[in-house]
């Protein structure tokens, strides 16, 4: 049986039909809480826990989907092409409210998990969370937190977007699309830009964009704050 | 399809080099993502060229890319029950203000369009 762990057909096969499974739930009941990305994790995850597999094995099997997170990045620059007439009038309110944006991700997760006596080790961990997992990951590993957990928190942040995000956009009487995109793809990276997109195209264009640019301002804010505020 | 993905993959490849011979703090794919951008702009692409439909069909299932990082979380179950008010109000609080703070300041500054 061992051959089965070993290969990667499994974590594959697993992921692919849990995703699917979450697509059907989303299309039968069309309800925010049955993102795909949501029902596969939580079946997946508790598969693994029932089965008892190595969550570093199940990473290695899947690094094949991992891997793509790279070229749908470079992707996302389709969907900003189609809404490029209307980038003119933003450049300024973009590069003002995305790097506010990423000072107050990093230094609210910081002092909050602080003030409710979180560790040192994970205020590092929670600080890059809004960036895209790669660049999270990568940031938690290169400032002195937990990789691994910052690549889960960064999905949780991003499932949030995507089920609770126009919602709460809505309750905070942001109404322009290209204030929501900005403001989705600037706290939850990918996975609120998936829902941005089938939200609306000038939406999910600019929740790409403000993906690719808050993924910029946290590498560069997050040494500075970590050493303020540490 | 392999035509779109070489154009995928080339403008990745290109954005990691130009990160590396730079040293800037950028992840390489969304230099690349640059890139791409750039190219399309240029060559005014339309809706049938293969670089577009491969980045559609790839942004369909942009879900499906995330979820062996968030299953992850399966082996910090216990570093999170210990943690879980820390965790759950940081993640929660930090994300609803990034999100108003954004939202707000695009508002304000002139994203008024609908």
């Amino acid at each position: 049986m061992s051959w089965l762990t070993d290969s990667p057909l499994f974590p594959l096969v697993l992921t692919l039909l849990a995703y699917q499974a979450g697509r059907s739930l989303q299309a039968r009941t069309g309800h925010a809480l049955a993102q795909p990305v949501l029902v596969a994790v939580v079946l997946v995850g508790a598969v693994l826990l029932v089965l008892d597999v190595d969550v570093a094995d199940y990473r290695d099997g899947t690094a094949l989907l991992t891997f793509l997170l790279g070229p749908a990045t470079v992707a996302l620059a389709v969907p900003l092409h189609r809404q490029a007439h209307r980038l003119r009038g933003l450049l300024v309110p973009l590069l003002v409210a995305v790097p506010l944006g990423a000072l107050v991700s990093v230094g609210s997760a910081v002092l909050v998990a602080r003030g409710l006596g979180g560790d040192e080790l994970l205020q590092r961990t929670l600080a890059p969370k809004a960036a895209t997992a790669p660049v999270s990951i990568a940031l938690s590993g290169e400032n002195g937190g937990i990789p691994q957990l910052t690549a889960a928190l960064t999905i949780v942040a991003g499932i949030l977007g995507a089920v609770a995000g126009p919602a709460v956009l809505t309750l905070l009487r942001v109404r322009s699309r290209t204030a929501r995109g900005i403001a989705m793809g600037s706290v939850s990276h990918g996975i609120g830009t998936s829902r941005a997109l089938a939200e609306d195209r000038t939406e999910g264009a600019f929740s790409g964009l403000a993906m690719g640019l808050i993924a910029l301002a946290t590498s560069l804010v997050l040494p500075i704050l970590l050493a303020l505020l540490l | 399809m392999i035509t779109g993905l070489t154009w995928l993959l080339g403008c990745q490849l290109v954005g990691e080099v130009l990160v590396r011979l730079t040293d800037a703090p950028v992840p390489g794919p969304v230099v690349g993502m640059v890139v791409l951008f750039v190219v399309l702009q240029v060559r005014r692409a339309a809706d049938d060229v293969p670089v577009v439909r491969v980045s559609d069909a790839l942004l369909r299932h942009l879900q499906l890319l995330f979820v062996p990082a968030g299953a992850g979380v399966v082996g910090y179950l216990s570093v999170l029950r210990e943690d879980a008010l820390p965790v759950t109000v940081a993640l929660v609080g930090s994300w609803v203000l990034g999100l108003a703070v954004v939202g707000w300041t695009v508002s304000l500054l002139g994203g008024r369009e609908r």
